[in-house]
């Protein structure tokens, strides 16, 4: 038997999901879900864990803040001490109030774009990438639900399109692959 | 789910459709540009040119060229530069502060805010880069081993905080623009008909696809960047008025020039978005989407934080006066900038700052088109003055009365300020017609009849 994959496109998001919950319910194995904005309670539906993006951030920022705490220690402490007015400049501890708003300044710049590039990496969205989206329209008004034959094999494709008719479909469009 | 109160007006008027944005979005970048876009091009670009060749001429033969004297060795440049990062702080507090606060009425807005917010800080940096003389050594600012051996930068100086602070806010907000349009990008790739716009936004989509996980983690990212955004935007303004708070010049040496400094910055970008969105709104027929509404959510932001700036003005003049001081009397706040050479500065900061913004407590003036627009211009106004007078007035009575002076702009002063006008509205122009000037992906989450048709579906009966 051929593999197949089934998109099942829907013109609402709350359609899309109870439609998800249906499949995901009665066993069917849902591959994908494709939307031109985010839908909201879709993730638990589909069973995807919460991204760690958050966490990746907070991890660049400790390394930004790090980094720039060595910096300044490095160059205006161990290297050349500054004499201002004979002020005390020989311990990090009695300069870094100056350093402050430089040490917020790298921590964010680290933590914002270690995430940002992250994410395009995780994300597969680089310049040059081609589009993975089945349908045009999914970046316009329609919500598509992708199956595939191969992921489902205790379930008959026709047994799985029957179940679609059942929901409010707008259309199911079926490809090889 | 998107909650829909009964009694306020929807964000978007009519009854549109998912595809009915899609399109209005669509439709101005397929189609031929009106005529009036090339003529308003074709100003703005020679304006540009011109604002190039005086910054070439300034670099070939020194400051010299500029006004300044020995008593007033700051006048216009640094003027320009905060009025420009002033200005480009209203799309970060759109896209990011008002995320944080989940108001949807932002999400009309913030594309061509944070877009005007991207080249204002363009225009910004150009100031202390030129003001530098030797504009090849602009690398010098940055902590970098050179040859000189163990010279490094000073990381006590407000000066170096303003540096990393602009590069840090210009490439973050950079960033977060772009993911924002990533997806975007993808809706123009698929709806375009031309082939080389189809290739172009195809790879200024990046791939984006749009499936489950990468909408949770385009969430995620924009959540962070928000809130990371919001103590920058508040960091950058505050370390620009401490080049001139840390400073001990009377009129500049003040404890309150950060918060200060942050809401007159909130002041004059609010009114840059007004005065560019309602004439886009009518260009390009987005009167669905920037409605009174809007128009009067961001007057009442202009209201109040003018309230913060005409508070803090009050609060120097009385201090200043208070202290007993004799050089405070010639301070931007103060009798003699009042009653002396600069009477005119001063009184134009008042009109343009307290008077005529004051007009938008009425209902029917914030409500209005003409006046929003009208009075955002005064504003814009009124906030360069400002910095003027903060500036020129602070320095033009020196400690000897031999010093006093006054400060006149040369042509290269005029022709470089109105040259970054230029080339500011060169590439606001450009955004306008290539880039998608809603965030299409936002919008259509707030759209009052998704799932209207549908909710028999979903909801029990009673719901209904």
């Amino acid at each position: 038997m051929a593999n197949k994959v089934i998109y099942a496109v829907y013109e609402d998001p709350e359609v899309l999901k109870s439609a998800a919950r249906k499949l995901i319910t009665a066993g069917v194995n849902v591959r994908d879900v494709f939307s031109p904005f985010p839908v909201h309670g879709i993730d638990p539906i589909l069973g995807l864990k919460r991204t760690r993006l958050g966490i990746v951030s907070f991890m660049f920022g400790v390394f930004g803040l790090s980094l720039a705490v060595l910096g300044t220690y490095y160059m205006s402490i161990y290297d050349w001490p500054m004499n201002i007015g004979g002020k005390p400049n020989q311990y990090y501890y009695q300069n870094v109030t100056g350093f402050v708003p430089v040490l917020f300044e790298f921590t964010v710049l680290c933590a914002a774009h270690g995430m940002a590039i992250t994410y395009l990496i995780r994300n597969k969205t680089l310049p040059g990438m081609p589009a993975r989206n089945p349908d045009p329209r999914s970046t316009d008004d329609k919500f598509i639900i992708e199956l595939r034959t191969a992921d489902n094999q205790h379930h008959a494709p026709e047994a799985i399109t029957g179940m679609l008719r059942e929901t409010p479909v707008f259309e199911i469009n079926e490809r090889q692959c | 789910m998107h909650q829909e109160s009964a009694i306020r007006p929807p964000l978007i008027l009519g009854h549109r459709t998912y595809g009915d944005i899609t399109a209005d979005v669509v439709a101005p970048i397929e189609n031929k540009a009106p005529r009036t876009w090339y003529i308003l091009l074709t100003i703005a670009s020679v304006i540009a040119l011109y604002g190039v060749g005086c910054i070439l001429y300034l670099i070939s033969k020194g400051i010299g060229t500029w006004g300044l004297n020995k008593t007033i060795n700051w006048a216009w440049d640094i003027t320009n530069f905060v009025w420009w990062v002033g200005i480009g702080h209203a799309g970060t507090l759109i896209s990011a502060v008002l995320l944080l606060f989940r108001q949807k009425w932002r999400m009309a807005v913030n594309r061509s805010a944070e877009a005007m917010t991207i080249f204002a800080v363009m225009m910004a940096a150009v100031f202390p880069m030129i003001h530098m003389g030797r504009i090849w050594l602009a690398y010098f600012v940055f902590p970098l081993p050179n040859q000189f051996g163990s010279l490094w930068v000073n990381f006590n100086s407000a000066l170096l905080w303003d540096v990393f602070a602009i590069s840090t806010y210009f490439s973050v907000s950079v960033v977060y623009w772009y993911i924002g349009l990533i997806p975007d990008f993808a809706t123009l790739r698929d709806h375009v008909t031309k082939a080389w716009q189809k290739r172009f936004y195809s790879v200024l989509s990046f791939g984006w696809s749009g499936n489950a996980k990468a909408w949770q983690r385009f969430e995620e990212v924009s959540l962070v960047l928000a809130g990371l955004a919001t103590p920058l935007v508040f960091s950058v303004h505050s370390v620009v008025s401490m080049d001139f708070a840390t400073s001990l010049v009377p009129g500049w040496h003040s404890t309150i020039y950060p918060p200060y400094f942050v809401a007159g910055a909130i002041f004059s970008g609010f009114a840059m978005v007004q005065t560019l969105l309602l004439i886009m709104r009518k260009a390009m027929n987005l009167e669905a989407y920037v409605t009174r509404k809007h128009v009067e959510y961001m007057n009442i932001v202009i209201m109040v934080t003018g309230g913060i700036v005409a508070v803090a003005y009050a609060t120097e003049f009385f201090m200043g006066w208070y202290s007993g001081v004799e050089y405070e009397y010639y301070t931007y706040m103060s009798v003699g900038a009042a009653t002396g050479q600069y009477w005119w500065a001063f009184w134009a900061l008042m009109l343009c700052n307290i008077l005529i913004p004051a007009m938008l407590w009425f209902r029917r003036i914030r409500t209005s088109f003409f006046w929003a627009w009208a009075i955002s211009i005064v504003i814009n106004v009124g906030m360069w003055f400002e910095r003027f007078d903060i500036i020129v007035l602070c320095l033009h009575r020196d400690y000897m009365p031999s010093g006093w002076t006054m400060f006149y702009p040369s042509w290269v002063d005029v022709g470089t300020f109105l040259g970054t006008i230029g080339i500011f509205f060169t590439f606001y122009l450009l955004f306008a017609r290539y880039f998608p000037v809603l965030a299409l992906n936002e919008l259509k989450s707030i759209l009052k009849s998704s799932g209207e048709s549908y909710k028999g579906d979903v909801l029990p009966k009673s719901q209904h």
